[in-house]
């Protein structure tokens, strides 16, 4: 197969004596869905944020594309085309949604000034893409409803042609209708050639939308199993027990 | 996917929302008002003389400049204790290099066409290296900047203090003391010009804004109702020039001025003041803050990271140099308003700019800047230093005595902050 785009080899990180993500590693390929599966507090936003440059890891090793990597901010990460949709949505309350979908990346003039007429044409375009009903661009986000600020979350991690996307529950706030469109767009990106990693509860979406799932507990990986090789059950037991049954078997 | 280009229903709109006016500035422009109108009344209409509109301007700007950049400062959740002792030591250190550094140390005797500007370089490096200094110590060393600015408030008091041995230093260099008000207005005629030109400058901004959005699609006002925006505009900046043009320098002043000159005032000479220059130095500050506010990346992540620090962070903002930034053009503002305070007093003076944090931070407030971070506009705190100044200066012509003006302003800051309180809620936590 060719070379994977991500691997994260031997990640450990521990936050003042809890060790959060131990010695876990997991690998992503072009146009594949990893999902990761666990308890609460499982560890699993933990190690993608140390991907995504929230977290510095304590050791192990980060290749994107076969090369190494040093992520050690969220620049460095975007420098590698790593979008990252937050589990606590990383937006500025007090913006509306154009200013956060370009926060850090703004559309300026020839004169360097912000060119806000085109970053709202620009997310008009994109909103009306991810949620036609989309309307309050004007407003700031703290004024929108919850699955109203996740598709902005969603829209600011597709726009910048992503290479790899973290999606950390990008669902948990979604009527069906939102969740179906999430699911018709990873299946999109997938298609062009995107590496995403999804977090997410719900085993059996996760059976639909994912090519390989993982497991965690407790800090450590159970598992790592491609989802035609399992069964619902299979997963359930491993997230519940943490010990792969079909490895035992 | 599907289209849905279709406008919103247009319901109920009142005449405040389609000018797209911010129904916040108007309570505090209303306010404003009934200040000027209660105080006129009271003391039998000289409040609202050209004279008194006149002072009352030249009095507010050197808070009001220090107070375009404590928005920014809230805005970040961060507070500044230090700005009125910076302004105290930048004014130490320009007042020292005009009248003895200078003169002394390079041989430029007092006069030399270079003191003043090079006495004004001098003090805004000193401000910004001040602030930067300060900044460093918030966004590096993350000690709260409340603590580094109390710091600040004593250290800078009393460099200010160590520098000019605790004397007064005076007087100031002539172009210098251009920017302290009275002593630097522009005449009737170059006040008429540059009021049009900014009236036909705002009204091209708001025609051009409306084009831009016409191109990209946007719903704009209706016509209608930016023709009344700018005739609103036009009003406001003409009125403005035409009281300042109204203000006559008196008769005795003149025939000094003509003494001067060696020349004798002709019968029945008039001259007006005009435009003062340190007032126009305001709005060219307030100008130039608004557009970092709104129209730069600067203003934007500042913003932002009033709103979310960890989601600035998430997004590639380097919050720790932008505090540093923020906190360099706080510094400069502070030597900017040391320049136009120790000017309008003709000297520097060991308590100038006392108090001066408390009034600044106040004005920003009033203005409408939340102390929770996220929001706060640059002509608000403008239009709260000029409401603060009329409450003072108000008062003083009416007779309150000195403890009750301080009691009613200090009352006035806490129910300015309940009311926006109230008023936040009432809109929606806006
Ligand atoms: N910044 C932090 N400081 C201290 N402890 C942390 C921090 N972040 C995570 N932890 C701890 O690390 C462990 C893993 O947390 P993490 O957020 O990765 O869980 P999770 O698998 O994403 O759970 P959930 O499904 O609830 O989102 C938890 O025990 C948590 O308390
Ligand atoms: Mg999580």
């Amino acid at each position: 197969m060719a070379t994977p785009l991500v691997e994260m080899t031997d990640m450990c990180i521990s936050f003042g004596g809890v060790q959060a993500v131990d010695h876990v590693s997991i690998d992503l390929y072009p146009g594949e869905v990893v999902g990761l599966l666990g308890h609460n507090g499982a560890g699993k936003s933990t190690l993608i944020k140390m991907l995504s440059g929230a977290y510095k890891a304590d050791s192990g090793e980060i290749r994107i594309a076969g090369e190494r990597a040093r992520i050690e901010s969220p620049r460095d990460a975007r420098r590698f085309n790593i979008e990252t949709i937050y589990q606590t949505l990383a937006l500025a309350d007090n913006l509306d949604a154009s200013a956060n979908l370009f926060l850090g990346r703004e559309i300026v003039t020839a004169t360097g000034l912000l060119n806000d007429a085109k970053m709202e044409s620009e997310t008009r375009k994109i909103m009306a893409r991810l949620n036609p009903n989309f309307q309050k661009l004007k407003e700031p986000v703290s004024a929108l409803s919850g699955g109203q600020r996740q598709s902005v979350a969603i829209a600011r991690a597709v726009y910048f042609n992503a290479r790899i996307l973290i999606m950390d529950e990008p669902t948990a706030a979604l009527g069906v209708h939102e969740t179906a469109m999430v699911a018709e767009l990873i299946q999109e990106l997938k298609n062009q050639g995107l590496g995403i990693f999804l977090i997410s509860h719900d085993t059996h979406e996760m059976m639909e939308l994912c090519d390989r799932v993982s497991v965690m507990k407790n800090g450590k990986l159970v598992g790592t199993e491609r989802v035609e090789d399992v069964t619902e059950d299979d997963i359930l037991s491993m997230i519940i027990l943490g010990k792969n049954p079909k490895r035992a078997a | 996917m599907s289209d849905t280009t279709t406008a919103p229903p247009a319901a109920k709109r009142n005449i405040a929302k389609t000018l797209e006016l911010d129904t916040r500035l108007l309570g505090m422009i209303g306010a404003f008002v009934v200040v000027c109108l209660v105080f006129n009344v009271l003391t039998d209409g000289r409040f609202l003389t050209p004279r008194n509109i006149f002072n009352l301007t030249i009095q507010t700007v050197s808070v009001a400049i220090m107070a375009t950049g404590m928005v920014f400062v809230i805005v970040t959740r961060h507070i500044d204790l230090s700005v009125g002792s910076v302004l105290a030591t930048c004014s130490a250190v320009m007042a020292m290099t005009q009248t003895a550094l200078l003169p002394n140390a390079l041989g430029l005797e007092l006069g030399h066409p270079l003191i003043p500007w090079i006495a004004i370089a001098v003090g805004i490096l000193t401000g910004a290296l001040i602030g930067a200094f300060h900044g460093w110590m918030i966004g590096y060393l993350a000690i709260p900047a409340f603590i580094v600015t109390l710091g600040g408030l004593l250290v800078w008091r009393n460099v200010a203090w160590y520098i000019t041995s605790g004397q007064t230093i005076g007087p100031l260099d002539p172009t210098f003391m251009a920017f302290g008000g009275i002593n630097g207005t522009l005449g009737t005629t170059t006040s008429w010009i540059i009021g049009f030109a900014a009236t036909a400058a705002a009204i091209a901004g708001l025609w051009n804004a409306r084009r831009a959005k016409v191109a990209h699609e946007q719903p704009v006002k209706p016509v209608w109702a930016e023709t009344v925006l700018s005739a609103l505009i036009a009003t406001g900046i003409l009125g403005f020039i035409a009281i300042l043009n109204s203000y006559e320098v008196p008769e005795r002043r003149l025939a000094r001025m003509f003494e001067a000159r060696g020349e004798v005032m002709p019968e029945g000479y008039t001259e007006a003041y005009g435009l003062p220059i340190s007032v126009l130095l305001l709005i060219g500050i307030a100008v130039i803050m608004t557009i970092i506010a709104k129209r730069t990346r600067l203003g934007r992540y500042i913003f932002a990271t009033g709103g979310n620090p960890d989601a600035a962070e998430l997004s590639g903002i380097n919050t720790r140099l932008l505090t540093v930034k923020i906190f360099t053009m706080v510094g400069v503002l502070c030597a900017i308003s040391a320049v136009v305070a120790s000017a309008r007093l003709a000297n520097h003076s060991n308590d100038i700019g006392t108090l001066d944090e408390l009034r600044v931070i106040a004005a920003a407030v009033i203005g409408g800047t939340a102390l929770s971070g996220g929001i706060g506009t640059i002509h608000g705190a403008i239009l709260g230093a000029l409401i603060m100044q009329s409450l003072q200066s108000g008062m003083a012509m009416v007779g309150v005595d000195a403890p009750f003006q301080n009691i009613v302003v200090g009352s006035v800051l806490v129910l300015a902050v309940l009311v926006d309180i109230i008023y936040r809620k009432r809109t929606g936590g806006k």
